[in-house]
């Protein structure tokens, strides 16, 4: 992340940063809308991205090959976002642009050669990258795309307790919490208590997107990442994956989801995120998706008509 | 079959190499004076003449009848002379071989983990310095400077010289052993480190450590719980396979330190045209390397559960499909009102 911690004072664009104001539920502010089960506890958003930038070193594009040298090739850039608690944005965009790692800036992970920059804010508080480590563990958790980022030589169970914390007997009671929370899980996602033994590679489609889930859920996240849950699951796998992310958020939780299937993204969230060339373009509700003129960005627009129960029209420059 | 390739081949090669046998072992003075009838007679003593399969085929019988031929260089029988040397060179090998593994695992890790940074630099350095210097030369430059020079270590041979057997104690023993030792761990160190180095690297860059990530691990958390057990099973595979070339090593530094091992018994059968000592040593250490490549195999085959599934799938599948791999209908009692028909082809 940026060197500087991000601070409340001294936003660029002048006046207080949208955290520091309280605002209220049903007020079009800062660049989106919401939705009716958007909550406002603390007058805040459980997060708050702003001006968010992620950048790669690597060559300057468009030089030629022996002249080129070594330059930040933006791929975010100045995205913001913001997730409330109790409701399930989508965020929806072509694959490849960018949106996974949109998911790693917020966690705090950052590879060797990247720079982000931008502010982001949990639960009302300003973070820098430790601050967002420490809400990494604890807070905010990601469900990955498959199966395969589990280890395959350890036993399922045992992954889903995860690490436990602390040191002595503090970790000793962290580990009894983990398992007795881990099997409450497995019980109430319909996972027996054979799986615990399992190895990854045993486990069906399904029942890995119930794992991941356990993962997730098993350090009490108020806000979860899902990373497209469900390519490669049939229709009756992708709505039970679904399903249990929407009682996640009806349960007051917060959830992220990162797809590139609109019409996915419309049947179970409440707002769309709308990812468009490296930023995101608007941010609105699922009702604005019922007719064309409720979206603002030329993008969207073209999303609505590429639903399949519209026009099909593919205007343009729409796939990319 | 494995023995018999091998065991076939040492004698081609003894055949083919055009040492004299009895000029080698008299030496060149007494061998140039000596009468004819005394030469014919150690010519026949050495074989010579006698056509190669016929000599084969009589080893091999004898083989078969457990008898692995007499030595005509040391005159004892071939597996006295084996069990004598191997007891020296166990010790020597054994060390060498465990010494290297954990020493080579550590550093590969070590420097994996530190990837592009100081520690890393030095190990791969220092491996890449290992892998391109010989072994003989190592242990001339080790003998020279520990043993002559600084006179920390005995110049050779396995015990002191001048002192009864029985009055050898376990103190002369390891002090003899341990600079050939030291020398073949080193050399044998930089296969396996620069191999972990290269597992740990993959295993850091990929979904496993990234998720690991996501969920709050630390970097040495993340090793002691998942790198770990995925990166040792790869190391272990490759240094049971490399039996072979930690003997090959010891083969010269063993002669470096007259160290009465099995590696310079091969050296002397070898120079001497004893052809049955030979082909003898090639057979131990031709299965001492298929025991270790089949340990290697079955060691897998035992800690990876991939592997035992796989053997279990493959029976189970006669009997019919796995039961934990269906996901079954009831699972899913997700009403469908609740999310709406979602639909899968709409994508961006």
């Amino acid at each position: 992340m940026t060197d500087e911690p991000r601070a409340f004072a001294g936003d660029a664009r002048g006046g207080l940063p949208h955290e520091a104001r309280a605002h209220h539920t049903g007020e079009a502010h800062h660049h989106h809308t919401h939705a009716l089960n958007s909550r406002h506890p603390g007058h805040h958003h459980l997060l708050q991205v702003e001006g968010l930038s992620v950048a790669f070193e690597g060559y300057e594009p468009g030089a030629p090959f022996l002249k080129a040298r070594r330059a930040f090739v933006p791929v975010l850039h100045d995205v913001s976002i913001g997730v409330h608690e109790g409701e399930m944005l989508a965020v929806v965009g072509a694959s490849g642009a960018g949106k996974s790692l949109l998911a790693e800036a917020i966690m705090g992970v950052a590879t060797q050669g990247e720079r982000i920059e931008g502010r982001i804010w949990f639960d009302g508080e300003a973070q820098d990258e430790a601050g967002l480590c420490r809400l990494r563990s604890t807070e905010i958790a990601f469900i990955p795309q498959s199966v395969s980022c589990l280890d395959p030589l350890m036993r399922v169970g045992e992954q889903v307790r995860g690490m436990p914390r602390g040191k002595g007997r503090a970790r000793r009671e962290d580990a009894a919490r983990r398992r007795e929370r881990q099997r409450e899980l497995f019980a109430r996602y319909r996972l027996g208590e054979e799986v615990e033994r399992l190895y990854p590679h045993e486990l069906s489609g399904g029942m890995a997107r119930r794992v991941l889930l356990c993962c997730a859920l098993v350090d009490e996240p108020r806000l979860i990442i899902a990373d497209e849950p469900t390519p490669g699951l049939d229709l009756a796998l992708a709505h039970a994956a679904l399903h249990d992310l929407r009682s996640f958020a009806d349960g007051g939780g917060a959830v992220m989801l990162i797809t590139h299937d609109i019409e996915l993204a419309l049947a179970v969230a409440d707002r769309v995120a709308v990812f468009h060339d490296g930023t995101v373009v608007e941010e609105t509700s699922v009702a604005s998706f019922a007719s064309p003129e409720l979206l603002r960005h030329p993008f969207s627009r073209e999303l609505w008509h590429a639903l399949p129960e519209h026009d099909f029209a593919v205007t343009s420059n729409t796939v990319r | 079959m494995l023995v018999v390739v091998v065991s076939f081949v040492v004698f081609l090669l003894v055949d083919l190499s055009p040492v004299d046998p009895v000029q080698a072992n008299v030496g060149q003075a007494a061998s140039l004076s000596m009468s004819d009838a005394k030469r014919a007679q150690l010519e026949a003593y050495w074989g010579v003449g006698e056509p190669l399969l016929e000599r084969y085929g009589r080893w091999l019988w004898g083989l078969l009848h457990g008898d692995l031929g007499t030595s005509l260089r040391f005159d004892e029988p071939v597996a006295q002379v084996i069990a004598e040397r191997a007891g020296a060179s166990f010790a020597l090998l054994s060390i060498a071989w465990v010494g290297s593994g954990l020493l080579g695992f550590v550093l590969g890790v070590v420097a994996g983990m530190a990837h592009r940074r100081w520690p890393d630099r030095l190990i791969r350095g220092w491996c890449f310095a290992m892998t391109s210097i010989p072994s003989f030369w190592l242990a001339l430059i080790a003998l020279m400077v520990f043993a002559v020079a600084l006179g920390w270590f005995p110049i050779g041979f396995a015990t002191p010289v001048g002192v009864a057997q029985a009055d050898v104690t376990w103190a002369d023993v390891a002090h003899h052993l341990a600079l050939p030792a030291i020398c073949l761990t080193l050399v044998g160190v930089a296969p396996v480190a620069l191999h972990t180095r290269e597992k740990v690297i993959e295993f850091e860059a990929g979904e496993v450590a990234d998720f690991c990530r996501l969920r709050g691990e630390g970097p040495w958390q993340r090793f002691w719980r998942h790198g770990l057990r995925n990166v040792a099973l790869p190391a272990i595979t490759l240094q049971c396979a490399s039996v072979g070339e930690i003997f090959g090593g010891a083969v010269l530094v063993e002669e470096v330190f007259s160290y009465p091992g099995l590696g310079q018994a091969a050296v002397t059968a070898g120079l001497g045209s004893d052809v049955c000592l030979l082909a003898g040593i090639a057979v131990v250490t031709s299965l001492l390397v298929f025991g270790g490549n089949f340990a290697a195999d079955v060691l897998y085959g035992v800690v990876d559960p991939r592997m035992r599934s796989a053997r279990g799938a493959a029976r189970a599948s006669k009997e019919g499909p796995l039961a934990s791999l269906v996901d079954r209908p009831e699972d899913y009692d997700v009403p469908n009102a609740s999310t709406g028909e979602v639909g899968r082809g709409g994508t961006v």
